[in-house]
């Protein structure tokens, strides 16, 4: 039984679909990179199986449960987690509050999950007292990082981690993305750079105007001549 | 000297005294601006309402605080704490919930805090008369401690009222209480993350519900200590509500709408300006009067205001502020 | 949100409906005028009429700030006092006793000092550009602000005492009272001026604030100032610009009276629709609907919410001073939050903000209603007393009345909460037209 099952989803703002009928599957040990142009869906894709907006046609399941329309934070029970693209820290909390914010579920987890985080994260130990919001788009991202997993998600949503940031963090994003998955935490993930994404992706999915255009597994898609024309740049 | 005491008496200590209501009463208001994001009008008849419950238990139970050396409105004033948080709790279920799950602008949330506002007025007036009414009954009276200072030549005594003194420290003890809250507790520091950021804390499994509520419990709490140690220091008077609310508004924006311990600084900066504003400074140039020359006749009112123009103070405070400082004093983070 | 779009729908698809809900809702307050009339007597129903008319004016006036461009006016009692208070001080005749002592001289020297000193602050705050460090000159400021308010109050304080001592007040100016209308509106637009000035820029709590605040100020001031208002002696009676009762009797004069107020309703009211129409009406529109839009599009959001507000506290003066030259008496301590800001504001969301039509009919319904809850709740609470007297032997205390009357602060609460819930645009909603 595959961790994410998203059938034929259909779904918009205010009566507008955006999303005309995505598929998506991704298995519990795997990391799904959703790309495609602007206005194709890839963000609503991702706040639909967060529960932001009303699905109004399909399914999506978790290990089998149907979730869709689902509040957040009733996924976040069932082992959800969710990282926005922007504003994805509590600027006058300080790194250690923003971090218990995650487990806020859990509270019974949170020094042992503190203790996991600031091994994972080294930066953020050092600067557990300063507020979020002084931080560096870098170590914010990891701080978004890292509040997330304090509820030891079984699965997490990323939405563009990488935006804005300078080469050299976004390689370490990726690096980080690809351990956290390591430890078993499946990954869904919307991306920008594409290419880098699927570089690291087990499954990919290319969406345009609300639906996938192609979907396979990172290293055949990067292969696909096709895709490369037409999404990645050449 | 002695106008030196008059000046302890008459301007730290009514400072104080006023300070404290308004830091207390603005703790609340911006506790629910930063969580609601909207300006609760209904907030001076919360504390209002505190106060009655207060004036009723007291009643009720007359000569209850002769057990415990205390006046018994004091003691009863956790009774009725619970009570107004209880109210607090209510009226948002049952009046602000409903305009929030219809997704309204934060103006719409203003106008039916007002509407509250009439209804608690309505229904406290029913039942409370419009006239003032003491919180000393049944033989109890105000304890005043009056401390001479050791000086050659003073003759006046520092004035303090028993009232007074359980006022400054249940203060300390709420802002304690509140700054150990918001900074330690679970609770609390959900309370500042979704005071910084509502969808993050959704999306992170805080129960956004379940801190409005709690938001609710704590400014009802507060609002009936602010009410009732008004009423101590005073008389309870059912008809004060605009008269208290535009004192706390600008003290919540001066310190800055959202920001608790701006809330505190702004109360007591509003309550000194008041004090400092009506009081007689011909009283402090008297002494050196004989320095001045021939020409200059000292008038015997030098007050920037009268009492009876109270209310322009905080008014000047808020218009000053929202001309420089939007924001407040200590930045706040909604404007 | 689903049940709003589907009345827009509605509204888009059958633009030139027959007003079937217009006909029936004046047809029904028209039945209940005339009942009234049967039942209260001509004099007295009259009356109504005028003082329901006047709370039209105040009412299209907060129609505007509200129902147009979605500002929340507070204070809407301060205007009216305002407005009041010109509509006194132009009609009431002249007071020799202040005139022909030297006590105007005096009162013009310290206004003139007052000016003067206000001039010397300024300039100190202009000092910078002689090399004088901010910091400094900021200090200056201060100290000559502190210093020359303190001798020009106490110059002030002296002079009003005389005033107050030996002629009571200044008194009037033995004018026509509609000049103290023109002119009380203009005051209460200038302060409008000086508030939105200030707010409109800030969240729309602040202004909701502020109004609040500048209300009581005034009335404070009204109240407190004996030398200019007489304060809680009250002045009265005032003149009326048309016959009064003493020639043609009350019903006949109030009628007059009646047919100027209409006539000022009627000028506003196409005055208004006019505007609405108009790409002005539009714009004021635009930019309550959707501020980024508009503000994308170029338009001074700032200036035309200004206009707006001052507007609307024009016609606040101007229904305040008509109300009260109608009332006869200048009472600064009649002006109520109750029943000068939150009736009005009842009157506004229950009619339809936004439109003139429904304004107009809240105002009148409103005011109908509000005026014959009185005997009610009187009636109501002697009941009460009466049952409680019965079961509990409850000693009912002395000021029943006045607590009585409290009851209908609770309604009007409850009637506010109740309109934003379930009936948030009004009995007769405003026509959201669509262009294009």
């Amino acid at each position: 039984m595959p961790l994410l099952d998203a059938r034929d989803v259909h779904g918009g703002y205010g009566g507008m679909n955006i999303l005309n009928g995505v598929n998506m599957a991704i298995e519990a040990d795997e990391i799904g990179v959703i790309v495609g142009p602007n206005g194709a869906g890839k963000s609503t894709m991702l706040k639909a199986v967060f529960g932001l907006l009303s699905v109004t046609q399909g399914e999506i399941l978790l290990r089998g449960e149907p979730i869709h329309n689902l509040p957040p934070n009733k996924l976040v029970q069932k082992g959800m987690g969710f990282i926005p693209q922007e504003k994805n820290v509590f600027p006058s909390l300080t790194v250690k509050e923003n971090l218990e914010m995650g487990a806020f579920l859990k509270p019974q987890n949170t020094r042992r999950m503190l203790k996991q985080i600031y091994d994972f994260f080294p930066p953020l130990f050092d600067k557990r007292h300063q507020p979020a919001g002084e931080l560096s788009g870098g170590q914010r991202q990891m701080v978004a990082m890292g509040r997330a997993l304090m509820a030891e998600p079984s699965l997490l949503l990323l939405d563009e981690p990488t935006a804005g940031l300078s080469p050299l963090y976004m390689n370490e994003i990726f690096t980080q993305v690809k351990q956290i998955n390591a430890a078993g935490v499946g990954i869904l993930m919307v991306e920008q750079n594409a290419k880098q994404a699927l570089a690291i992706a087990d499954k990919g999915f290319v969406l345009a105007a609300g639906q996938n255009r192609f979907t396979d597994t990172g290293a055949a898609l990067l292969a696909d001549p096709e895709v490369a024309r037409s999404f990645l740049g050449g | 000297m002695n106008e030196l005491v008059f000046f302890i008496n008459n301007v730290v200590i009514a400072g104080s005294v006023t300070g404290s209501i308004y830091a207390i009463g603005a703790i609340g208001v911006t506790l629910i601006f930063s969580i609601m994001r909207f300006a609760h009008f209904a907030h001076a008849d919360m504390m209002t309402f505190g106060a009655f419950m207060v004036l009723l238990l007291t009643m009720a139970f007359p000569g209850a605080g002769a057990v415990v050396g205390l006046p018994t409105p004091v003691i009863m004033l956790p009774l009725a704490m619970v009570l107004t948080a209880l109210l607090a709790v209510g009226i948002d279920k049952v009046f602000y919930k409903p305009l929030r799950a219809h997704g309204v602008k934060p103006i719409v949330m203003v106008i039916g805090s007002l509407g509250v506002t009439l209804m608690l007025q309505g229904l406290i007036r029913l039942f409370a008369g419009t006239s003032g009414q003491s919180l000393y009954m049944a033989g109890e009276r105000k304890e005043i401690y009056r401390l001479a200072l050791p000086f050659e030549g003073v003759r006046a005594p520092i004035v303090i009222t028993e009232p007074q003194v359980i006022l400054f420290v249940l203060t300390i003890a709420c802002v304690v209480g509140l700054h150990l809250f918001l900074s330690r507790s679970r609770l609390g520091k959900a309370m500042r993350a979704m005071s910084d950021n509502p969808d993050l804390a959704r999306a992170s499994g805080i129960n956004t519900n379940a801190i409005v509520a709690v938001t609710w419990v704590i400014a009802g709490g507060l609002a009936a200590i602010a009410g009732t140690l008004l009423a101590l220091d005073v008389t309870f008077k059912p008809d004060l509500s605009f008269f208290l609310l535009l004192p706390i508004f600008a003290a919540a924006i001066v310190g800055g709408v959202g920001h608790p311990y701006g809330a505190i600084a702004g109360g007591f900066v509003v309550g000194f300006a008041e004090t400092l504003a009506v009081f007689n400074w011909a009283v402090l140039l008297r002494p050196i009067a004989h320095h001045f020359p021939e020409w200059l006749e000292l008038p015997r009112n030098l007050a920037f205001v009268g009492t009876e123009y109270k209310i322009v103070v905080p008014f000047f405070i808020l218009v000053a502020i929202l001309v420089w400082r939007p924001t407040g004093i200590f930045k706040g983070k909604v404007i | 949100m689903s049940t709003q779009d589907k009345q827009r729908e509605d509204l888009v698809a059958t633009p030139s409906r027959f007003p079937l809900r217009e006909v029936v809702l004046f047809t029904a307050l028209l039945a209940a005028i005339l009942g009234i009339y049967a039942m209260m007597g001509a004099a007295y129903s009259t009356r109504m009429l005028v003082e329901a008319a006047c709370y039209a004016i105040l009412a299209l006036g907060l129609t505007i700030q509200w129902g147009y461009a979605g500002q929340f006016n507070a204070g809407v009692m301060g205007f009216v006092a305002l407005g009041g208070y010109c509509a006194m001080a132009f009609s009431v005749p002249v007071n020799g006793a202040f005139w022909d002592s030297e006590l105007p001289g005096e009162l013009a020297r310290v206004l003139l000092y007052g000016a003067a000193a206000a001039v010397l602050v300024y300039g100190a705050t202009k000092l910078d550009r002689l090399g004088v460090p901010k910091t400094l000159r900021t200090v200056i400021a201060v100290v000559l602000a502190v210093v020359l308010y303190l001798v020009v109050i106490s110059l002030l304080r002296g002079v009003t005492g005389e005033i107050q001592s030996r002629a009571g007040f200044i008194g009037g100016l033995g004018l026509p009272a509609w000049t103290g209308w023109i002119v009380g509106g203009a005051l209460a637009g200038a302060v409008g001026y000086f508030i939105g000035h200030i707010c409109l820029g800030l969240r729309s709590d602040y202004l909701a604030i502020a109004t609040l605040g500048i209300a009581e100020i005034i009335k404070a001031f009204l109240k407190n100032s004996d030398w200019l208002t007489r304060g809680t002696a009250t002045v009265s009676p005032l003149p009326w610009p048309t016959p009064g009762p003493a020639e043609l009797g009350f019903t006949l004069s109030r009628a007059i009276y009646l047919s100027i107020t209409a006539v000022i309703i009627a000028v506003i009211f196409f005055l208004l629709h006019r505007a609405y129409h108009a790409p002005w009406g539009r714009m004021i529109r635009a930019i309550r609907d959707n501020e980024v839009s508009a503000a994308a599009m170029g338009k001074d959001i700032n200036r035309r919410r200004l206009e707006i507000f001052v507007l609307g506290c024009i016609l606040m003066g101007i229904g305040g001073g008509v109300l009260t030259t109608f009332n006869s008496l200048f009472d600064p301590d009649g002006y109520l939050p109750l029943n000068h800001t939150f009736l009005v504001l009842v009157m506004v969301i229950l009619g339809g903000p936004g439109n003139n039509l429904g304004t107009l009919f809240g105002a009148v319904a409103v005011y109908l209603i509000w005026i014959m809850s009185e005997p009610l709740a009187l009636a109501l609470m002697s009941l009460a007393v009466h049952v409680g007297d019965l079961w509990f032997a409850w000693e009912p205390p002395r000021n029943i009345e006045s607590r009585a009357l409290q009851a209908r602060v609770f309604v009007i609460g409850l009637l506010i909460t109740l309109v934003l819930r379930f009936a948030p645009k009004g009995l007769l909603p405003e026509k959201v037209k669509h262009h294009g």
